[in-house]
């Protein structure tokens, strides 16, 4: 343990070199053939299985552990990318807790589900690592189709159009593409760039040019778009943060966590990523839950998450939580920000109202409790970038409408991820929606 | 406590589970470390004469595995001793010598000449061992010289040898059956008539356990080629089970005492050949899996066993299951089952509904009401019990008896009270028409 780890303020280089490697290190390890055995072993390849039902995405994970059991890595990498393209980054970052592996019949059985997550990898790992492709593109059919967003919805919707025999133009306003893979998966989740070479992976296919650097509203309009190209998929996610709305004089002095973990996860070193000694988060989903858990591995020696609600309305999964406690945050409930105010030492006093259900509502108590932080942290939920200019198409509570085609009020725009109504906030649901919505474009081309 | 003290055709034994002929009884100090262990008795790995075969330098063994890799059937191709005569009847002689409270018997091939035999059999009785077993059950390797499962799967040949060893010995002498045939009893019938005291059974059976894709040879695979081995651990114990309780239920044969061998590997599987007839197990594959050690389990468990269900001794359950095995024919046609399914303990994998979908049956729902439910359907349930094999929960699912006077809403009749079989049948051509 360094010096500088007890100081106040908000500083960089808090702990060792070592102490960073350690705390960033893959959060779960990949399975090694003898493990992958095991594990495959343990699925009962069930009928009609729960676990496909839970997928957002429907891969056939019976069929890829049989084909892993079997020592099929090949086959069973190609079950996966059929329905996710994505497989390898969903491997690492799907809450399988809450979907496959929760329904999973052996966790009913021994509260010991099947590893369909880390077999997944097992089996993606093993492609991409070779960069064996299984799809090929159709024929060339003429037809354009732009892609704003490269991230999980974009990607996947890039793909299966370039699959198709479409040719797509991705533009995504980040220097990187990628999106959340990129910019906001906690850095423990994808480590050696994973993110980066699963673009390559996914644009290998042909077909695909990605145009980096370019945002709607600031230059690409969705006319201009329609006027190169044939159709349009928008997978722009949600740019946008919400604001505290809080009293006292330093009612902005928050720090975003999404920019946080951005700045992070493009950071050359982690010992040049600055972080308070007394750390608290204003949120309950999984942004709290990463910015809370990477601000204790970055050194910060007190992390509180403060929600406003119970346990159980938390939007981070149990697992999650226990990730991040286990990482030393504490997550204190019912209490929410009243106001935040400067102390003479410089550091923020948080004034958090303890907080009740009410007549079925929820409501502050009138009892207080002041907590001296030095760096505060906000994560409470996202929107639509405003400086995203999407025209006239309608969007519906801050997200674009979209139909069960994935088609918004306008025709030849579709949409899909965090940023349409139907979304879920994860990226195996961007996933399918940007698969599901490139069916529908190439329908749509095709007819 | 249940007593497990043991005599076999006058051989005693503490317990009754011996180490079988095989590659954990080749040698004075593997033996020793099996007695030390617990082990009844140990039949000495095959003796032939000198000089002495050898084996191949590559691999012997090939297997195959189950969940976890634990492993379900062994193939090998290892000969009998590759030891001299001399050395080996040495170490009985100081083994016995040093455990005279354990069985200790000596397994032997030679060829087809009654000298051999002869000559042999007095070396063997300088020992004081307690018997010997005439292998002719072996079907890789020896049986290409003449001998082994050649000898075994000629009866006339197995009455012969057996006459000689009986004329030239004063032991008991015990008859290893091969397998390797189509009716095991003609050769038990063989044994007896040449009169043998007991018979052993099984030995293993002509396998090629798997095949190597990239060499295309089968495995275990020596230079490129592989042969076909000798297949046994607990994948074999079914067809053992029905070869003893074959041997078992033949009037010619019944009183004929049988030492029970093939893939028993828990006192479970030891006391089923028990109550099939045999009056003892002899053990080789799980010993060599898993060490002598098991022997504390054999034991206790089947003390346990025997306690909690009120056996005394063994000749209390030895042979108890012989009369309810009996020929397809016999079986009660009016006994009627139904399965059932505990929807407390279903963990809903539908395994149970696919295999009764994709069999033949259709007899198990997979949605009840728009919900994931798996319930047995009993206008088409025919009582098969498929679902209960398949199920990876044990009694999740049960075949339940449908008691006489039942509706059975597969036939629309009610379940008769009297016995009825394919003899007595409308539909057999054949049957016996009631004057």
């Amino acid at each position: 343990m360094v010096d500088r780890y007890l100081e106040d303020g908000i500083i960089e280089g808090r702990l060792d070199d070592e102490a960073y490697e350690q705390n960033f290190a893959d959060a779960h390890p990949p399975l090694d053939q003898h493990e992958a055995a095991v594990a495959a072993d343990r699925c009962y390849f069930c009928y009609d299985a729960p676990c496909v039902t839970a997928c957002p995405t429907a891969i056939d994970i019976p069929k890829f552990i049989r084909q892993i059991s079997t020592g099929n890595l090949d086959g069973s990498a190609r079950t996966i990318f059929e329905q996710n393209i994505l497989g390898g980054m969903c491997a690492r970052v799907c809450p399988t807790e809450t979907l496959c592996e929760q329904a999973c019949v052996r966790e009913t059985a021994e509260g010991k589900p099947v590893q369909i997550g880390l077999l997944q990898r097992h089996a993606t790992d093993h492609a991409m690592q070779r960069g064996a492709q299984y799809f090929a593109r159709a024929a060339e059919t003429g037809k354009s189709v732009a892609v704003v967003g490269a991230g999980p919805a974009g990607l996947a919707c890039a793909h299966r159009l370039a699959m198709k025999g479409h040719k797509v133009v991705v533009h995504d306003s980040n220097p990187k593409a990628g999106g959340l893979n990129e910019y906001g998966i906690a850095t423990y989740k994808s480590v050696d760039q994973f993110a980066q070479h699963e673009v390559d992976y996914v644009t290998a296919i042909g077909g695909i040019s990605i145009v980096n650097d370019s945002r709607l509203g600031a230059g690409l309009t969705i006319d201009g778009l329609l006027a190169d190209h044939d159709a349009v998929f928008l997978g722009i996610g949600l740019g946008g943060v919400n604001a505290l709305g809080v009293d006292g004089d330093a009612d902005d002095a928050g720090t975003n966590a999404v920019d946080f973990i951005a700045g992070l996860r493009q950071a050359d070193s982690f010992a040049t990523v600055p972080v308070g000694r007394r750390v608290m988060v204003i949120g309950g989903g999984m942004t709290a839950i990463d910015v809370a858990t990477q601000a204790r591995l970055l050194g910060a020696q007190e992390v509180t998450i403060a929600y406003r609600r119970g346990q159980e309305n938390m939007n981070a999964s149990s697992a999650e939580q226990d990730q991040s406690s286990s990482k030393g945050v504490a997550i204190r409930h019912w209490m929410q920000p009243s106001a935040v105010t400067k102390t003479a030492s410089g550091s923020l006093a948080v004034k958090m109202e303890f907080t009740a259900m009410s007549g079925g509502k929820l409501a502050g108590t009138g009892k207080f409790q002041t907590f001296e932080v030095d760096q505060l942290f906000t994560a409470i939920g996202q929107t639509l970038a405003s400086g995203d200019e999407i025209g006239s198409i309608v969007v519906e509570k801050g997200r674009i409408q979209v139909n069960d085609e994935l088609q918004t009020s306008n025709p030849s725009v579709w949409a899909g991820g965090d940023c349409v109504a139907a979304g879920e906030d994860l990226t195996v649901t961007a996933v399918a929606q940007g698969r599901d919505a490139a069916e529908s474009i190439h329908a749509a081309l095709t007819a | 406590m249940a007593d497990l003290r043991h005599d076999f055709v006058g051989i005693k034994s503490p317990n009754p589970f011996w180490l079988a002929s095989a590659p954990p009884t080749d040698k004075e100090y593997n033996v020793v470390r099996a007695f030390k262990a617990g082990w009844g008795g140990v039949v000495w790995k095959t003796l032939g004469l000198d000089p002495h075969i050898v084996n191949v330098g590559g691999p012997r063994y090939g297997a195959i595995w189950g969940a976890d890799r634990r492993l379900l059937g062994l193939n090998n191709i290892e000969l009998i001793t590759d030891r001299p005569l001399d050395v080996n009847l040495q170490e009985i002689k100081s083994v016995k010598k040093a455990f005279p409270d354990r069985a200790l018997i000596t397994s032997l091939m030679v060829p087809c000449e009654e000298p051999c035999w002869e000559g042999i059999l007095r070396q063997v009785e300088d020992t004081e061992c307690d018997g010997v077993e005439l292998n002719f059950g072996c079907p890789h390797g020896m049986s290409e010289r003449g001998m082994g499962a050649a000898v075994g799967q000629v009866p006339e040949y197995i009455e012969m040898v057996t006459r000689w060893a009986k004329a030239k010995t004063r032991m008991p002498v015990i008859v290893k059956l091969t397998p390797n045939i189509t009716d095991v009893r003609y050769p038990a019938r063989a044994a007896k008539a040449g009169g043998a005291d007991a018979v052993s059974l099984i030995n293993t059976i002509s396998s090629i356990v798997s095949v190597d894709l990239d060499q295309f040879a089968p495995q275990p695979t020596i230079d490129g080629k592989g042969t076909h081995g000798g297949y046994c651990g607990p994948a074999v114990k079914p067809i053992a089970l029905n070869m003893v309780a074959a041997i078992a239920r033949d009037p010619e044969t019944a009183d004929l005492p049988i030492s029970g061998i093939g893939g028993v590997t828990t006192w479970r599987d030891a006391a089923e050949f028990i109550t099939l007839g045999a009056a003892n197990v002899q053990i080789c594959t799980a010993a060599m899996t898993y060490g002598f050690k098991i022997i504390e389990e054999l034991v206790e468990g089947l003390e346990q066993w025997m306690d909690s269900a009120g056996h005394a001794n063994l000749a209390s359950i030895q042979g108890r299951a012989v009369p309810n095995v009996t020929e397809w024919q016999y079986l009660n046609l009016n006994y009627t089952a139904k399965a059932r399914i505990d929807q407390d303990s279903c963990i809903k994998c539908g395994r149970c509904h696919i295999a009764c979908e994709d069999t033949s049956h259709q007899a198990i729902t997979n949605m009840v009401d728009g919900e994931r439910r798996f319930e047995v359907i009993d206008e088409e349930c025919v009582g098969c019990n498929l679902c209960v094999n398949v199920c990876p929960v044990e009694n999740c699912i049960t075949m339940e008896q449908l008691p006489a006077g039942n509706l059975d809403k597969r036939t629309g009749k009610d379940v008769p009270s009297e016995y009825s079989n394919w003899t007595q049948h409308p539909n057999n051509p054949m049957r016996e028409v009631a004057e």
